[in-house]
């Protein structure tokens, strides 16, 4: 089995594990930030003190890369203006108030056997973006530019805490799959690999039961961060994605398991992404696994959990999660809230050049070298030593033994090193 | 609600931390400290006081001095001068050799973290020069015995025998400094820091295999040469100071071979019968250009 380079492995801690999905109530007020995508911001479709129904387009663009936004409740738009998505950037939000009665409007269902186009069509209007994390439009994923041969489906879930697609595997396997098969058919690509970490037995054998005669499970050791489609592929592939390039260019596409059971349900049921799974963690009574509306305030989700006095509040996991205000809303890519009671910042030290961030960056950057030029304002010398490679996984700042803010720093000098390459 | 906190991820950290390393490599070396304490009687143990002693006063005043925060790998600078020093020296010489190592071998270069050559080897370095006889003398103790005699390396340089058993110098009987006496007990130290990750196996590896592949194709008895002098404690507790040897893998790799090769021309071929402290502040002059084209290869670039 070829490996990914670096790494680690923190406390995996997945309190949830063994709870299965409940759905949350309905909330009486959503925020929907028309931008929750790689790509151009939606425009509103709908007015100030217009009525909207449940699964109604509210936001759309004619961008290429871009995704439509759908009211997830029964309502009245009551507001449209600027407030902080989970993505820790302010972008336009459409505030719905709900009237409790939840009216669906949904779009005709289409076979699995529709022509591709279609189905690409279907899932752009959707609104269906990488669930994973990323965001990035599926429609546009689905379309590469040049021929694939190999779907992965991405149910590696490496971050800790993180159970919302583990619990998908093990209660919508036969979804997963049948968005898998659709994928593939637009794909055109008769190999397909299931990826899923060591730490998820349960999930392991439900997929390999199910799957059994169209895809390979293939279960890998837990280490972070694997689900990184890079990484995911040079560990079941053994090869490298050009730097610069995307997965295609080495003839793979890779999807998360929440994305394909969103696709299913998108073509077969002809249901837009208006929810997904959450897991709420960390330090609440009451942790769990809920299907919660796009567009819910987190505090909502809080008070499913046993409420209490949080320090922090994450949207996603602990390794690459934004730490976040209350009221910032669930997104199409939130998997997953987690609550810190107590924050200990520890002081900054000298480094020491143990070079362990070294060992584990899984890009192969020298991560000690690239913060002293940072510090330094070096940005030409941070460009020579490959500080756009940086994904920001976080290993580096992680094992520092001295504290070093190297993720804020990567992040600085990224920044820098981009305005001076386009200069 | 009350106000949260916002910062920038990762939100959890390994609990591995820069003074557990330091501690951690300290309580490593006290078998070997130990066994030289034991065997050497009551002034060993003062010389290594003092040592530590001075090491943490020159650290708390040179810190204020330059206007930086004070560390505990300060006390390991001290002890590890203290161990590669002869156990009959007057108790001022560690006291001048730690002054300098921390204030011209570390403070003077901005503080923990940003020195190029490893301190307590630039004390030793320093006394070597300054007062030779101490630290190099014609009659060293022996363990547990109150004669004194020339060290296997000495007897080896000047005479070209082997005088002591190979298992004598393995556990640890034959004289020396105070902590490199003993290769068995200093293994005992490295091997738990090895496996916990904190020593890099790379370094001691390849030092000790190039030493050894040296000496075979030079015609030295290749044993001898391992456990004599200071070579097992440079190559686990001197050579691997992260702050003044190579972040990179292979860089590690090419360090310890160079220490390796250094230290056998000076055994073979120098004007002195030792020469691991030099063959490594040699090496670690090297440090920024062996990292500098040892660099890990970057994914997805060819």
């Amino acid at each position: 089995m070829p490996r990914f380079r670096g790494g680690v492995h923190p406390p995996e801690s997945k309190l949830t594990a063994h709870l299965a999905i409940k759905p949350a109530p309905l909330p009486k007020r959503v925020v929907i930030p028309l931008r929750q995508h790689i790509g151009a911001p939606c425009e509103p479709t709908v007015r100030v003190g217009e009525r909207v129904k449940t699964g109604q387009k509210i936001g759309d663009s004619s961008a290429k890369v871009s995704s439509p936004v759908h009211s997830s409740i029964t309502g009245t738009v009551s507001s449209i203006s600027p407030a902080l998505s989970p993505a820790g950037v302010t972008v336009n939000c459409i505030t719905i108030e709900g009237d409790g009665t939840d009216k669906h409007v949904r779009l005709p269902r289409l076979s699995p056997d529709a022509p591709r186009e279609l189905l690409l069509e279907r899932i752009r209007e959707a609104g269906i973006v990488g669930m994973g994390g990323a965001g990035f439009p599926t429609h546009v994923k689905l379309n590469p530019p040049k021929p694939v041969d190999t779907l992965i489906v991405n149910g590696v879930e490496c971050e800790p805490f993180i159970t919302c697609d583990h619990r998908l595997m093990v209660e919508h396997c036969e979804h997963i799959l049948e968005g898998a098969k659709i994928v593939a058919r637009i794909l055109g690509v008769e190999r397909v690999i299931i990826a899923i970490e060591d730490n998820k037995p349960d999930a392991i054998e439900r997929m390999r039961r199910e799957a059994e005669g169209f895809a390979r499970v293939v279960p890998l050791k837990t280490r972070y961060p694997r689900g990184d489609e890079r990484h995911l592929i040079k560990s079941l592939l053994g090869k490298e994605v050009p730097a610069g390039g995307l997965p295609f260019d080495v003839g793979v596409v890779v999807q998360n398991v929440a994305t394909l059971k969103a696709i299913r349900d998108a073509v077969l049921e002809g249901k837009p992404l208006i929810e997904r799974v959450v897991t709420v963690t960390g330090d609440v009574s009451e942790p769990g696994n809920f299907l919660v509306r796009i567009g819910t305030p987190i505090s909502e989700l809080l008070k499913l959990c046993g409420g209490g006095e949080p320090a922090k509040l994450i949207a996603g996991g602990p390794m690459m999660g934004v730490a976040l205000p209350a009221d910032a809303p669930i997104v199409k890519t939130t998997g997953n809230v987690l609550v810190m009671r107590e924050v200990r910042e520890e002081e900054e030290r000298p480094c020491i050049r143990c070079g362990r961030c070294v060992d584990v960056c899984p890009m192969g950057l020298m991560p000690t070298l690239l913060a002293k030029l940072v510090r330094a304002s070096k940005w030409e010398e941070c460009l020579k030593n490959d500080i756009l490679s940086c994904d920001e996984c976080g290993c580096c700042a992680y094992i520092c033994p001295s504290r070093l803010p190297l993720v804020q720093l990567m992040r600085t000098g990224k920044a820098k090193a981009m305005a001076l390459l386009k200069r | 609600m009350k106000r949260l906190i916002v910062s920038p991820p990762p939100h959890i950290r390994a609990r591995l931390s820069s003074d557990i390393i330091m501690l951690s490599v300290i309580l490593a070396l006290l078998p070997a400290t130990g066994w030289g304490v034991y065997v050497f009687g009551l002034h060993a143990l003062e010389v290594i006081l003092v040592s530590i002693a001075f090491a943490l006063l020159s650290e708390v005043l040179g810190c204020k001095l330059a206007g930086i925060r004070p560390d505990i790998s300060a006390a390991l600078t001290g002890l590890l001068l203290a161990l590669c020093l002869p156990p009959s020296v007057p108790l001022w010489l560690p006291a001048v050799g730690s002054t300098f190592a921390i204030l011209a071998g570390k403070i003077a270069f901005g503080g923990t973290g940003k020195n190029l050559f490893n301190p307590a080897l630039v004390g030793r370095a320093f006394l070597a020069l300054s007062w030779p006889a101490l630290v190099a003398p014609a009659a060293w103790p022996a363990p547990l015995q109150t004669t004194s005699s020339a060290t296997p390396l000495n007897v080896w340089w000047h005479e070209g025998v082997q005088a002591w058993p190979v298992w004598d110098m393995f556990w640890g009987y034959r004289p020396g400094c105070i902590g490199e006496i003993s290769p068995f007990l200093l293994l005992v130290g490295a091997l738990p820091l090895i496996c916990l990750k904190i020593i890099d196996w790379r370094i001691p590896l390849s030092y000790l295999g190039t030493v050894g592949l040296l000496a075979l194709a030079l015609d030295e008895p290749v044993i001898f040469h391992l456990l004599a002098g200071g070579l097992f404690l440079g190559a686990f507790f001197m050579a691997t100071d992260y702050v003044t040897s190579p972040v990179t893998p292979r860089g590690k790799l090419v360090f310890g071979a160079g220490c390796g090769v250094l230290t056998m021309i000076i055994r073979k071929f120098g004007s002195l019968p030792e020469g691991v402290c030099y063959s490594i502040l040699v090496m670690n002059a090297f440090v920024p250009l062996i990292e500098r084209v040892t660099k890990p290869r970057v994914y997805g670039k060819a």
